[in-house]
């Protein structure tokens, strides 16, 4: 299990590298910092453009940069990722991207965590009944439910669940949900339970936003594994023994079905957090989504590569829990 | 073997024991997207106490489906009506409360495939016990106990370290044999076997029914063996029925049905089968035809349109379950005598004693008498030598389970293979899976790149030569392979698949439709056919189709792979026949390869036999099965059922025990001598010594036998 | 000669019973039957018509008129009303279902042709090839696709046509594609038929294309049915953040963008290219269902 452990790690670490060149290949030729500054009115004298090419390292070229944006090597001091440091910002020297990316994480972590887990509970159950009354009307109305969240784009979702929050909130004549904003801020200082109250005001929205557009594709997995085990012979030797129908669907047929799962689940991880993004700008998030953003209209090139380079690993990470878990899942996998 | 002393003394005790379970009138529907498809019909039995009932039947007779209703196992939108009555007491239709009291109590079951049937994640000792703990409310500590116990009557070495291992670390056998310890974990009073063996090698399937007598013994329970192998039921049953397009067409004492059979079909299948207790027969007996497909049954007998003795009366009619009577009357059974001898055939009559199946199955357009002698011209001075392999050798790579999956050493799949393949002549290639004689059929081919050895055919070496290169060669080698449906590519009409060989070498651009059809008429193929898709046709014909596209180059030389393996026993003979006439007209050679010893003896010229990626022992046909020498091949031999009660239960047996060791790491010396009996009972301490330490080499017996054993001496067998 | 299993043994005579009939014909009465699925397909159409003949009906397109009153709820001359800026929503409307059609098409059709190939060729090679090549996938699967997109679209500032969107979707597709197809090429290369092939001399290019392909057409055609609908939404999401199609062309995804604000006070301009673009991936996700039943054998009885 421990080797199996690091032969997964190690095999993470050429795609990490190989995705690092991709985004900043990708990032690099698509756009150019300096693009707002030329197109300025009245243009800047040439020697400004010049310093700020100079401060930005494009008097370089793009494999040396490339080097130099990993190493940091040769640099200022405020680039190189081996050093913790993501690179100077088109948004003035005092934006600095490291401390603004980790300031954000947590907010976007927590919704995307806890959006994931329920996702992953509810298609599982979904899944599960979904193939144990295959053909039922329940069967239907699951699978239609899920097509029309895996139909629905996340930021008119939102939309209407912010509209719909806001009318809850009226007729109740209170502020239950709170529609915008993450609620970080003006919390500092209160007693945990009032924290915990407005940390669930403000998440709650949000989080079922993610959760409806992220499980309908996952839960359709499960039921198709889940119909695979229960026409298999070890579920029909289990009812040859005597087990009563629910001991071998939980027994057998659903410990057995969440094995594939896991090997989809990572994949969904890049979906999510593409949904993050919306979901932050819809209510109006100080998350990564907006950092995100803020990056792309300012042609932030360093403050990009580091987010893309920070969410690619997020997926690594999130593949190799699922690894791991498939190998505890799995003793086939486990004895390797 | 303790089957013949066994069955005797239960045959007493059955008749007058009562009857355990009754099935009555068994009616089994599926419903599918074209209509209903009637899968059982009528079926109606009894088993008494301690008995055993053979089931047989090609795929889609029905055989299995009866039994998954008897269990409640069918899925829930399958209709099911009839009567089953287990003790007494009504199971049909119980609700899941009742029904698990029964399962597993009562009936229990074993399932065809070992490696599906137990469940991946949780280890033997916890599956048997769930077995136990479902009816007896012991505590997990005895529940244990009791699995320790169970894996010992089955036979399993070491079984409290086997407790606690997953499915995937056993063998086959292994894991049947666990099977066969959770079905008796509860002293059932009915064990259903649905073909318990089809999955295994031969010298296991002989250890696995010896597990499931030790479960009957042990438990006392009746049996139900369902199979296809009328050898396996010969030796393990004392009452056979015989099922074909859902109903039961024969039934009775399993002599009566073999040596006096009363329905065309149970003769037919008997003639149909290649058989190693008798001399070569000219020809096999095909039954013509294929068997019904259920969803458009035909009118009256399901067997009328293969039947030779078929009548209008049988075309219109379905006849029902007669018993004869000793003046000639045929009259409906009564319920007490449930174990007479009945058939389901208007002319049971006409079908006296001592008729021989190849007199009734006789194919149409050929003479059965006057075949020419089988081609033993070998007094015509020695034929060339078309393909020949020295010292063949082929490993497969084991990676290190470490970090960096290094290589550490190597699977020998091949280990030093030497034959030679003579024009017009059928060199057999004989072993159990895993033996690596696909391996070597492959390596021929120079379909796989060996890692030694030479391969030469018509004296050009083929090993270095590049796909290009081998291109203009591979007109003269083809190949025809086991699985006819995954041999075709589905997606390709039928004048397509043949077609293709010649599309890659561009010959007869102009004329291919037309050698399509020829083709398709040589296989005995309807040439019309051609647009058509292979999902079209049956397995029998697909392996027409395969055989037709092999023969599309005018090749020299066809490998055939398990070509008659995955057919029906009936379909199977039909097969043989043209691969027979194909060699005699076209002038062709075939290496075959095969596990089956009783094809094998039908139709080869010389047989060479391997073990863990070596020959043990190569000889004419003849000599071989006259004389075995290897103390392998004899233990292969006798491991083989024969289909014949009598015979099967009176012969000698040479057991092997365990089973075939990995090839990564085969014993030293002589590789068989883990599993060999001689080496076990007959050898001295010091003339085990040198089995231990000597590689034994190929030699020379005479007359071109040769053995590898230091110690080998010919037996008599059959 | 292994005996079926009960849910093999009338199968194969299903199959054997439906010997007359093509495949095809096989799939589309399957397909047929599947009466989602069918109702999608219809709905579909309909949409698809909407989008691309509409225009030609309708007196309004999707351009600002001075004949039109802004910010008036759905009357007669405007039965879907008109947006703050003075747009009649309807022509506005179909604009929009047209352009993001337009680009669904395009992305499926272009990252399953190259998925198609790179996946098929992978898997036919194996070994260290195909590590190599999955290993260029996997980087494209953990690059979350929107924000990938979005840097390169948002990034390229000025020329966002609906092409150079689909293309740079395509960009950030072919890799789901690719690894389905490898998947499904991986257990057909072990076939006997494939093999077959090889024994006959077949070159690589030949067995890819002429068999592993056309054998791996059924996962290839729903994959690429279910691709149109992760592009639309993908487009939509685009669009919503501001780095998709450029003013004064439109997409539905841009039109919800607009209106995000004014869902209580201009719903009419916020549900209507919701809807309409919740349905069109409704009925696609319907259809490539139903697809999957038609083509895919395992989903069905019959077990090879």
């Amino acid at each position: 299990m421990l080797v199996y452990t690091m032969r997964r790690l190690v095999g993470a670490i050429p795609v990490l590298v190989l995705a690092s060149i991709l985004t900043f290949v990708m990032v690099d030729i698509s756009g150019d910092p300096l693009l707002e500054l030329r197109t300025a009115t009245p243009p800047p004298p040439e020697a400004v453009i010049e310093q700020e090419a100079e401060r930005l390292y494009l008097d370089r070229s793009m494999p040396e940069r490339y080097w130099l944006w990993v190493t940091g090597i040769g640099g200022e001091g405020n680039i190189g990722l081996l050093q913790g440091e993501f690179g100077p910002s088109t948004q003035g020297q005092q934006y600095e991207i490291g401390p603004e990316i980790a300031e954000r994480l947590w907010t976007t972590l927590r919704l995307v965590g806890i959006a994931m887990l329920l996702a992953l509970g509810l298609a599982i159950i979904a899944g599960a009944v979904s193939a144990m009354r295959q053909y039922s009307k329940l069967d239907y109305t699951l699978t239609f439910v899920g097509f029309l969240c895996l139909a629905m784009p996340t930021f008119w979702l939102a939309g209407i669940v912010q509209a719909s929050g806001v009318e809850i909130n009226q007729l109740i004549g209170e502020n239950l949900f709170k529609t915008i904003g993450d609620g970080r801020y003006g919390a500092e200082g209160a007693p945990p339970w009032d924290q915990f109250v407005n940390a669930f005001a403000h998440m709650a929205l949000p989080t079922l936003v993610l959760m409806l557009t992220s499980f309908a594709s996952w839960s359709r997995y499960q039921r198709t594994s889940m119909l695979e085990v229960l026409n298999s012979d070890y579920v029909r030797l289990a009812r040859a023994k005597g087990l009563r129908d629910k001991v071998v669907i939980r027994r057998h047929a659903l410990r057995t079905a969440l094995i594939p799962l896991t090997t989809v689940f990572a994949l969904g991880v890049a979906g999510i957090i593409d949904g993050t993004i919306l979901t932050e700008t819809v209510f109006q998030w100080r998350g990564l989504g907006d950092f995100f953003i803020t990056a792309v209209e300012n042609n932030d090139s360093y403050a990009l590569m580091g987010w893309l380079l920070l969410s690619g690993f997020m997926v690594i990470l999130a593949n190799l829990i699922a690894d791991l878990l498939y190998g505890v899942l799995d003793p086939r996998i486990r004895y390797e | 073997m303790t089957t013949e002393n066994m069955s005797n003394a239960e045959t007493d005790v059955s008749s007058h024991g009562d009857t355990v379970l009754e099935v009555d009138a068994l009616n089994v529907t599926f419903p599918s997207e074209d209509g209903s498809l009637p899968a059982v019909r009528e079926v109606s039995y009894r088993l008494r106490r301690g008995e055993a009932l053979g089931i047989v039947g090609e795929s889609g007779s029905g055989k299995s489906v009866t039994s998954m209703a008897i269990m409640g196992l069918l899925p829930k939108n399958t209709r099911i009506d009839g009567s089953v009555r287990l003790m007494g007491e009504e199971i049909l239709g119980l609700p899941d409360k009742a029904i698990s009291k029964v399962r597993g109590k009562k009936i229990a079951m074993i399932f065809q495939d070992p490696l599906t049937s137990l469940n991946p994640v949780y280890t033997i000792g916890f599956q048997i016990s769930e077995a136990v703990l479902a009816h007896n409310d012991v505590g997990r500590k005895r529940a244990w106990e009791r699995s320790r116990e169970l894996l010992e009557i089955v036979g399993i070495p070491s079984p409290g370290q086997r407790l606690r291992q997953y499915p995937h670390e056993l063998s086959g056998g292994m894991r049947q044999r666990v099977v066969i310890a959770i079905a008796m974990a509860n002293n059932p009073d009915v064990i259903i076997a649905d073909e318990p063996t089809t999955a295994l090698d031969v010298t296991v399937q002989a250890q696995v029914l010896d597990a499931l007598q030790s479960a009957r013994k042990e438990t006392g329970a009746a049996l139900v063996l369902i199979t296809h192998d009328l050898g396996v039921v010969a030796g393990q049953v004392e009452r056979v029925a015989v099922m074909y397009g859902g109903r039961i067409v024969e039934s009775g004492p399993v002599e009566e049905v073999f040596y006096r059979p009363q329905m065309p079909y149970a003769l037919g299948l008997l003639g149909s089968l290649p058989r190693l207790d008798e001399e070569r027969a000219e020809r096999l007996a095909p039954i013509g035809g294929t068997p019904p497909s259920l969803m458009n049954l035909p009118r009256g007998c399901a067997f009328a349109p293969r039947c030779p003795m078929a009548r209008d009366v049988c075309h219109t009619e379905e006849p029902v379950l007669l018993r004869t009577l000793d003046n000639g009357d045929r009259v409906p059974p009564r319920p007490e005598d449930a174990a007479a001898h009945v058939a389901a055939c208007h002319f049971s009559d006409e079908l006296g004693a001592g008729i021989r199946p190849e007199a009734l199955f006789r194919e149409a357009g050929k003479g059965s008498g006057e075949e020419t002698e089988r081609s033993e011209q070998g007094a015509a001075g020695d034929p060339e030598v078309l393909l020949r392999a020295e010292d063949l050798v082929k490993n497969f790579p084991i990676r290190s389970k470490g970090l960096l999956k290094r290589k550490v050493g190597d699977v020998q799949a091949v280990s030093g293979i030497s034959l030679e393949l003579r024009e017009r002549e059928t060199l057999a290639l004989v072993g159990e899976s895993g033996c690596g004689k696909s391996t070597t059929a492959r390596l021929l081919l120079n379909l796989i790149r060996s890692t030694s050895g030479r391969v030469s055919y018509m004296g050009k070496p083929l090993q270095g030569l590049s796909d290009k290169q081998m291109r203009p060669l591979r007109r003269d080698l083809q190949i025809v392979f086991q699985d006819p449906f995954a041999s075709l590519d589905p997606r390709m009409t039928v004048a397509d698949i043949i077609a293709e060989p010649m599309l890659i070498h561009r010959t007869r651009n102009g004329d291919a439709k037309k050698r399509v059809k020829e083709l398709l008429e040589l296989v005995g193929l309807n040439p019309e056919h051609g647009s058509r898709y292979p999902h079209e046709f049956s397995g029998g014909q697909r392996q027409r189709i395969g055989v037709a596209r092999a023969l599309s180059l005018n090749p020299k030389v066809l490998v055939l792979d398990e070509p008659v393996s995955a057919l029906d026993v009936s379909i199977q003979a039909g097969v043989i026949n043209l691969l027979e006439d194909l060699q005699e007209e076209l002038g062709l050679s075939y290496l075959f390869v095969s596990h089956d010893l009783s094809v094998v003896k039908h139709i080869a010229d010389r047989v060479a036999v391997m073990y863990l990626g070596k020959i043990v022992e190569t000889a004419t046909t003849d000599q071989l099965f006259e004389a075995p020498a290897h103390p392998y091949t004899q233990a292969l031999i006798s491991a083989i059922p024969l289909p014949d009660p009598v015979k099967e239960r009176t012969r000698e047996r040479i057991v092997v025990t365990g089973d075939v060791p990995s090839p990564a790491d085969p014993p030293s010396g002589c590789r068989f001598r883990t599993r060999c009996p001689k080496f076990a009972q007959d050898l001295s301490k010091t003339e085990r010594e040198k089995c231990v330490q000597e590689v034994p080499g190929l030699l020379e017996r005479g007359s071109g036998h040769r053995d590898a054993c230091h110690y080998s001496e010919v037996v008599e067998l059959l | 000669m292994s005996n079926g299993t009960p849910t093999t043994a009338p199968g194969r005579t299903a199959q054997r019973s439906a010997a007359d009939r093509t495949q095809l014909q096989t799939i589309v009465r399957r397909f047929v039957r599947h009466r989602p699925a069918m109702i999608s397909l219809f709905v579909l159409i309909v949409i698809a018509a909407f989008a691309f003949i509409g225009p030609f009906f309708w007196m309004w397109d999707h351009r600002v008129s001075s004949e039109i009153l802004s910010n008036q709820p759905p009357d007669s001359t405007h039965p879907l009303g008109t947006s703050s800026a003075g747009h009649d929503v309807l022509g506005q409307l179909m604009r929009g279902a047209q352009q993001t059609l337009k680009v669904a098409l395009t992305v499926s059709l272009c990252a399953t042709a190259f998925g198609s190939l790179w996946g098929a060729t992978a898997g036919y090679y194996g070994g260290r090839t195909d590590a190599m090549m999955m290993r260029i996938v996997d980087v494209f699967l953990i690059v979350p696709p929107l924000v990938a997109v979005a840097a390169l679209a948002g990034n390229t500032k000025g020329g966002t046509t609906w092409s150079t969107i689909a293309i740079i979707i395509a960009l950030f597709s072919w890799a789901q594609i690719a690894r389905v197809v490898r998947g499904v090429v991986l257990s057909l290369r072990e076939q006997e038929f494939i093999e077959a092939a090889k024994a006959s001399g077949a070159s690589a290019p030949w067995i890819i294309l002429r068999h592993l392909l056309p054998n791996a057409a059924g996962p290839i055609i729903v994959a690429a049915t279910l691709l149109v609908a992760i592009a639309i939404l993908m487009e939509a999401g685009l669009s919503f953040l501001q780095f998709g199609i450029q003013l004064p062309d439109i997409s539905l995804g841009q039109l919800i963008g607009e209106a995000r604000t004014a869902v209580s006070t201009r719903p009419w301009t916020f549900y209507p290219p919701g809807v309409l673009l919740v349905l069109i991936c409704l009925t696609i996700n319907f259809i490539g269902d139903g697809l999957r039943d038609a083509l895919d054998p395992k989903q069905t009885m019959v077990r090879r």
